[in-house]
């Protein structure tokens, strides 16, 4: 069941989209601030909510890199693999940052602090290698700046 | 809408109404536009381009099943250019496709292997390793092979909205995306098969079907679902005198593409393990197999001897067998034993309908009508359960016509999910919630009437006065259960009605007076169950039984003789809405006889004089005599359904207390369900079936 805070929340979407469909990536991120990530039920939910089936939102959640289908820890890194960040040793930093929180792509750490995610593209090629974290967007990383950058997480 | 543009197609002059679509507006001038994603009824997707043509003063290649035709519109669908563009499309979906056509069900009949053949693009430029990802079974009837799917969607599209289940979605991104199943691992739906039937490759395998045969090792042979009421054309591949798959091959008839998970998969119920193959008499209180020859000759004696000293009969007829069946056993009922007890599982009230709509004529609706009608309203039935093609039509009806539809029932039903108003009632009291209806019907301007066995007797003339009322055209239908529920009416397997509704003169016994006589000599069962679900025979009639299977009622029987089944015979059924169409063999069954041959020996062996028995003589003596029956044989010959035209006055009261539906759900028919595997490994899969009702 959605709580009556997320269900005012999603609601106040409505009047800014046409259908009640168009609202479900909005719905998905609420709840998904709520929760920290969208299991079947909260797909069940939002489906009962907008008149969508779980698999159609499913289908959308799968789609965005921003909303999550398992747990994720309290700071999630997005480090791009795309081409220009490739060029640029973007392999060498994930597998810094790999042995440095001992995790693999796709991992969550065990103390539940970070998840590390794979990402295409970041918006910021000629500061590449790069990656995100949270919101934060941390250009033209080496292994020590990242070392550095990870501290201010906890 | 309906303004003619006119235009041109590869050089020849065309018109198609405004707004067809150009790769629809070209098939009728028998120029086929290839497509994968495209699918006639179903959401445009523009997913595949395979559709791409020139068209004049377009500076790029269009797509063809996103384009409305415009006057004047000139466009060239297979030029050098377009012949590139498909190739180049092909190349691409061709770049992770595992080329596994060998061992693929699909092929010979695929539409990526046909698209290939044609345009090439036999070598491709790409040397990555193709991803591979293990098949998956989804439920013991769909399988799923990533690799081999193209993401047409075509299976999310049908199962969203040609089902209404919205069981499959897609999941990811680009080259990793991939179609889901609504339950993580596997799918929580009808299992209707429809994705499968919409796979235009080898993505969506059938459980039942895989690795069997080749397409064109079967024959295809065109005929009728055995189970619902509702008359789905179906053809069935047949290789070895063995059923190993149905589907609508041609999309004809009248549920087009459509098949339900019953008439897709439970075709198997003949092939069971304990389908009888030789008859049975009881001998020391035990069912023992003799040879045909001795059964026909103890029936034909006791029927003779009780016949010769006006001992009392009773005959049950069958909601499955033919109306060449139907007609023939009332006539060796009524002729031939002298008895009017004859009665068949009454399921609906077709009668009181018929005689309440005497004179007025063009009322009852057809399946198309069910398509076509601005407003549909359905009384005390769960509809996509027991009628699963009506209910197919119906929400096509929606998506395509904006349709109103107004269920009427107990308890929630899918169609709530499409309704303009829901409203929840009592059995019984559907007729008097529709009154709040009225204006709302009217303003539709046209409206089709189904209803459920809780409506009979006076609230079926009740619900035609309202209907009357409404002063704008109303349609009916009245529903009933199984394959020729309508036809075991209409060739007279009551005691109140001879063929054609004629009201009969002489009273008889109904199937509970006869299950409670204790005065009955012979009790003769044809394709029946009576005593499911029922204690003993009241009396100690001598029992023949003609069935498939060693039914509740076979097991009390004195003879059993084993029956064909609906698809090891010809004839004609007659569906809910009064269609007739024709049934073909597709295969036999060993040591049975068609009931129509059981019949017809046993009247050879009583020296009885009833006429030709075979189902074309039967169909032309019906076709002449039975009233309403009159339909043209070329329509019926060529796969087409042939509407009925029964008229009242039915100048006869009759009782209406014995009609109740067995209500059926999606995956039953009455006593025939258990015996097919398909179903019953439905029924034992884990998890729960789908129930397709609104939370
Ligand atoms: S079998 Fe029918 S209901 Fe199930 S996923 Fe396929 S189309 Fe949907
Ligand atoms: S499984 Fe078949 S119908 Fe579904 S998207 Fe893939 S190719 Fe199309
Ligand atoms: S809807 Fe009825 S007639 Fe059609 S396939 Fe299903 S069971 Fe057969
Ligand atoms: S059929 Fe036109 S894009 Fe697929």
């Amino acid at each position: 069941m959605l709580t009556p805070e997320e269900r005012t929340e999603i609601e106040a979407e409505f009047p800014h989209y046409p259908n009640r469909k168009a609202v479900c990536i909005d719905a998905m991120k609420i709840v998904q601030k709520h929760r920290g990530w969208l299991s079947d039920e909260a797909l069940d939910d939002i489906g009962e909510l907008l008149g969508m089936s779980s698999t159609d939102l499913d289908g959308v959640a799968t789609f965005y890199n921003l909303l999550f289908r398992r747990p994720v820890g309290r700071h999630v890194i997005y480090l791009c693999d795309s081409v220009s960040c490739w060029i640029m040793g973007g392999d060498q930093q994930r597998n810094h940052i790999c042995k440095r929180l001992g995790i693999a792509s796709g991992e969550t750490t065990a103390d539940g602090r970070f998840t590390l995610l794979p990402v295409v593209c970041l918006g910021a090629c000629d500061h590449a290698p790069v990656m995100m974290v949270d919101q934060d967007t941390h250009r033209d990383l080496t292994p020590e700046k990242i070392d550095q950058i990870l501290e201010q997480y906890d | 809408m309906s303004d003619l543009v006119h235009l041109t197609i590869d050089g020849k002059p065309i018109e198609a109404p405004a707004g067809t679509l150009l790769i629809d507006a070209v098939r009728k001038y028998g120029i086929e536009i290839p497509a994968f994603c495209y699918y006639e009824g179903l959401a445009l997707q523009a997913a595949c381009r395979m559709c791409l043509v020139e068209v004049e003063k377009m500076p790029k290649l269009q797509t063809a099943c996103t384009l409305p035709v415009a006057e004047g519109m000139v466009v060239r669908t297979e030029t050098p250019v377009v012949a590139d563009a498909r190739k180049a499309m092909l190349e691409l979906v061709l770049t992770n496709h595992p080329l596994d056509c060998p061992v693929c069900d699909k092929g010979g009949e695929c539409e990526l292997q046909d698209m290939t053949f044609r345009y090439g693009a036999g070598e491709g430029r790409f040397n990555e390793t193709k991803q591979h990802i293990d098949e998956k079974q989804w439920s013991p009837v769909v399988f799923f092979d990533r690799p081999r799917c193209i993401l047409c969607y075509r299976c999310v599209r049908i199962c969203n909205e040609g089902m209404g289940v919205a069981a499959l979605g897609i999941a990811n991104r680009a080259v990793t995306s991939e179609i889901i199943p609504n339950e993580a691992d596997h799918l929580n739906c009808d299992e209707c098969g429809m994705c499968i039937d919409v796979c235009p490759v080898g993505a969506l395998t059938s459980g039942p079907y895989r690795y069997k045969t080749r397409p064109w090792e079967m024959d295809h042979i065109a005929t009728i679902c055995a189970h619902c009421a509702d008359g789905c054309k179906t053809t069935l591949g047949v290789r070895n005198n063995s059923i190993i798959r149905a589907n609508n091959r041609d999309h004809s008839g009248l549920n087009g593409d459509f098949l339900c998970v019953k008439g897709r998969f439970a075709f198997d119920y003949g092939a069971s393990q304990e389908r009888l193959q030789t008859p049975l008499a009881r001998v020391d209180g035990k069912l023992e197999p003799i040879s045909w020859t001795r059964a026909l000759k103890t029936i034909a004696a006791k029927f003779g001897e009780v016949r010769q000293r006006g001992g009392a009969f009773g005959v049950i007829g069958s909601n499955h067998t033919t109306n060449e069946e139907n007609y023939y056993l009332q006539k060796f009922a009524r002729q031939g034993l002298g008895t009017n007890n004859i009665d068949h599982h009454r399921t609906g009230d077709v009668i009181t309908l018929i005689d309440a709509l005497a004179g007025k004529g063009g009322q009852l609706a057809t399946v198309e009508d069910i398509y076509n009608a601005p407003a549909v309203v359905v009384l005390g039935c769960d509809l996509s359960h027991q009628h699963p093609m009506l209910a197919y039509q119906l929400r096509a009806n929606v998506r395509h016509h904006q349709a109103q539809i107004y269920p009427i029932t107990p308890g929630p039903v899918r169609e709530d999910n499409q309704a303009t108003r829901s409203l929840r009632v009592d059995k019984g009291g559907e007729v008097e919630a529709l009154g709040s209806l009225a204006a709302e019907l009217k303003q539709a301007g046209g409206v089709v009437i189904l209803y459920g066995d809780p409506v009979k007797g006076d609230a079926v003339r009740k619900l035609v006065d309202f209907g009357e009322s409404l002063g704008v055209p109303v349609k009916y239908v009245a529903l009933v259960d199984y394959s020729n529920s309508r036809g075991a009416i209409e060739m007279g397997l009551t005691p109140e009605l001879l063929p054609g509704m004629t009201p009969s003169n002489t009273g008889g016994m109904r199937i509970g007076q006869m299950l409670a006589s204790t005065d009955l000599d012979v009790l003769w069962v044809v394709g029946a169950n009576p005593l499911k679900n029922r204690a003993a025979l009241a009396g100690k009639p001598f029992l023949v039984v003609q069935d498939l299977f060693r039914t509740e009622t076979a097991e009390q029987a004195d003879i059993v003789l084993p029956a064909g089944s609906a698809y090891e015979k010809n004839g004609t059924v007659t569906n809910v809405c009064g269609q007739v169409q024709m049934l073909k063999k597709g295969i036999g069954a060993m040591g049975t006889k068609t009931d129509l041959d059981i019949f017809a020996l046993l009247a050879k062996e009583m020296k009885l004089d009833l006429g030709p028995a075979t189902p074309d003589a039967l169909l032309a003596e019906i076709r002449t005599t039975v009233k309403g029956y009159d339909v043209v044989l070329a329509v019926l010959a060529t796969g087409g359904a042939a509407m009925t035209g029964v008229n009242g006055p039915v100048a006869i009261d009759v009782p209406v207390d014995a009609i109740h539906s067995a209500n059926d759900t999606m995956y039953t028919s009455g006593s025939i369900s258990r015996y097919s595997k398909a179903l019953t490994s439905l029924m034992e899969y884990p998890g729960e079936l789908y129930s397709g009702k609104s939370k």
